[in-house]
């Protein structure tokens, strides 16, 4: 019944699909990397528990859908504002104290909070995993053939627009020069009468709260289970790897490569492949580009 | 510093007899494992300040390949260790050449993704068992196999290896190697000035730190005679070395043993209190653990107590 030449054109379009789905997770893994890389670009620090705080804006959404029958628009803001508060509280009573101090110290300071998160959420939430009830956002669309989920499509343009508003914020505004300055040079920016201490706490803030609406976003579209927060720290590692250490552009690019290359990797040598080619990308960066593709060394 | 030494290696020899029971024997044997672990840990983690968060990766070969070569070639499984140490080096090379040219935290990062890495690798991987693993022999066809029905052998073989790997441990301490590690912990630029080869100092490091991590991995499989890739490769294992020596205090001799002789015996309390589906609750124990260490005494208790000891010094204690 079906003619070759129909096979091909369904083949064609079922991998179009897998590709504009890859891009639009890619655009979120852009989102919560870009929080990644500006605490690094800034600080010179690796927050270990990014990934746990993006598994915490995912349960933000649910508890706002089944306690408060949030939609889409609440349960992303208060997801931004409950990581908002706590990247600033992890700033002034954590980081703040270690950030100078041994490197083992740095290391374990968020180590230790994701193991705290991660471990908290499995006792509260439980290991299933689990997805939101029907939204505004549910059902799917068709773009000239190929059928996407709305929520998944919302999610990832909605992540492309905060990922550049993120770099815009940075780069056209007051806030931002400030917050560069800090990360350019502390001591000078001390005596430009700009107090370091607050805005790093912002840039805590802000790049929780980027992880947090990430999560929220993907929550939308995507199934969870505490243990996501470890798969999503590791990529945000490699995005931030490819992309270069504190650039939000290149967070942005280094996304979208990321979620192309997992989905097509996942269509072509089966789910379970797609962390472990990302991960082998890793290492192969190491070796070959330790800088990032947009980095200077 | 000598009676301590002394005082401790008898209170570890006589432990078994002192509490002559299979529950206490049980625990000992973690014990001396998970003090292995991280003192082997220790030395690149601790002494050089590179810190692994990925040396579940040596762990893991050190405990597959004797169960591996059991399966292939029935082999005694204690046979497959030194296979294990020799592709554990060179797994050490492959990540060390790149990883320690760069500084900070390029090394920490790079171990956990390799280690996640190989751990999902393995779990797909049929030739290893796949998700389900690899069973060591049922029953021991000689000594041989080291297939022991009692704790007690496996307790004094463990202690051995302990006592060995604090004993190299105890000599990089003194060596010129030693000061070198020490150096670049404090501070890689001016240890560089100075003259000290760091890339190749830190990659012998982890190469030693390789070597015994995987020999631990050894025997624990060889004493469990199972292994799956969530106990050989898990990060949780990578976890524990970093946490059991950070307690103690990393970078000193007997900080790793320290922090296995608080945190294995607290570790069973948990998860007998609490009950078999405690484990979660023990990580987030760990977690907070953790953190607060970080936070408050980055030095562990070995910082602790030499800033304390001085203060007791009217009521002296041999340890």
């Amino acid at each position: 019944m079906w003619g070759s030449k129909d096979n091909a054109g369904a083949n064609a379009m079922l991998l179009l699909q897998v590709i504009v789905g890859g891009l639009l997770l890619g655009a979120i893994y852009a989102l919560f990397s870009s929080g990644l890389t500006l605490i690094w670009g800034m600080m010179n620090f690796i927050n270990f528990a990014h990934g746990e705080f993006v598994m915490l804006g995912m349960y933000v959404a649910l508890l706002v859908v089944t306690w408060l029958a949030g939609g889409p628009a609440t349960f992303g803001v208060a997801a931004a504002f409950a990581l908002f508060v706590l990247g600033v509280v992890v700033y002034l009573s954590l980081v703040r104290h270690v950030m100078r101090g041994p490197m083992l110290a740095q290391i374990l300071s968020t180590f230790g909070l994701a193991l705290l998160l991660r471990y908290t959420a499995f006792w509260i939430f439980s290991a299933n995993f689990v997805s939101l009830p029907q939204t505004s956002l549910s059902g799917t669309v068709n773009l000239g053939g190929i059928l996407m989920p709305v929520a998944q499509l919302v999610a990832g343009l909605v992540a492309v627009s905060l990922t550049v508003a993120l770099h815009l914020l940075l780069t056209r505004t007051a806030v931002g020069s400030r917050l560069l300055a800090v990360a350019e040079d502390r001591n000078a920016a001390m005596l430009m009468g700009i107090r370091p201490d607050r805005m790093q706490a912002l840039a805590w803030g802000l790049s929780a709260a980027s992880a947090g609406i990430a999560g929220a976003l993907m929550a939308t579209a995507y199934p969870w289970s505490p243990s996501v927060g470890e798969t999503f720290g590791l990529t945000a590692f490699v995005v931030v790897a490819l992309g270069g250490f504190g650039s939000v552009p290149g967070a942005l690019y280094a996304g979208l490569i990321i979620g192309l290359i997992q989905a097509l990797s996942a269509y072509w040598f089966g789910p379970i492949y797609k962390d472990i080619v990302v991960y082998g990308l890793f290492a192969a960066l190491l070796w070959l580009r330790p800088q990032g593709l947009m980095g200077k060394a | 510093m000598k009676t301590g030494t002394l005082v401790l290696a008898v209170a570890l020899l006589a432990y078994p007899f002192v509490l002559y029971d299979h529950f206490y024997w049980d625990i000992g044997v973690g014990l001396l494992l998970a003090a292995i672990s991280a003192s082997a840990w220790n030395i690149v983690g601790g002494y050089a300040g590179q810190v692994s968060v990925g040396h579940a990766m040596f762990f893991g070969i050190g405990a597959y390949v004797p169960l591996l070569v059991f399966n292939l070639w029935q082999l005694p499984p204690i046979a497959g260790a030194p296979l294990a140490v020799a592709l554990s080096l060179v797994l050490a090379v492959v990540i060390g050449l790149p990883t320690f040219r760069l500084r900070g935290h390029y090394f920490s990062m790079a171990t956990i993704a390799v280690a996640e890495l190989i751990r999902i690798f393995i779990g797909t991987w049929d030739f290893v068992g796949a998700a389900i693993g690899l069973q060591g022999p049922a029953v021991g066809r000689g000594w041989w196999d080291l297939t022991f029905r009692s704790e007690l052998p496996y307790y004094y073989i463990f202690l051995v290896v302990l006592a060995v790997l604090l004993y190299v441990t105890r000599a990089v301490e003194k060596s010129r190697f030693g000061y070198y590690l020490r150096a670049i912990k404090a501070g890689e630029r001016a240890a560089r000035s100075l003259g000290v080869p760091v890339q190749q100092t830190k990659l012998k490091a982890l190469l030693l730190s390789a070597v015994f991590t995987s020999i631990a991995g050894s025997l624990y499989s060889i004493k469990t005679g199972f292994i799956d890739p969530e106990s050989g490769f898990g990060i949780l294992i990578s976890v524990q070395m970093v946490i059991v020596a950070a307690l103690g205090g990393a970078g000193t001799l007997y900080g790793p043993l320290v922090g296995a002789l608080i945190l294995v015996p607290a570790q069973t309390a948990t998860n007998t209190w609490f009950g078999g589906g405690g484990s979660g609750l023990t990580y987030i124990l760990y977690g907070g653990i953790i953190l607060v260490l970080a936070r408050f005494e980055p030095g562990g208790l070995h910082e602790l107590w030499q800033r304390l000891a001085p203060r007791l010094r009217r009521t002296p204690r041999a340890a």
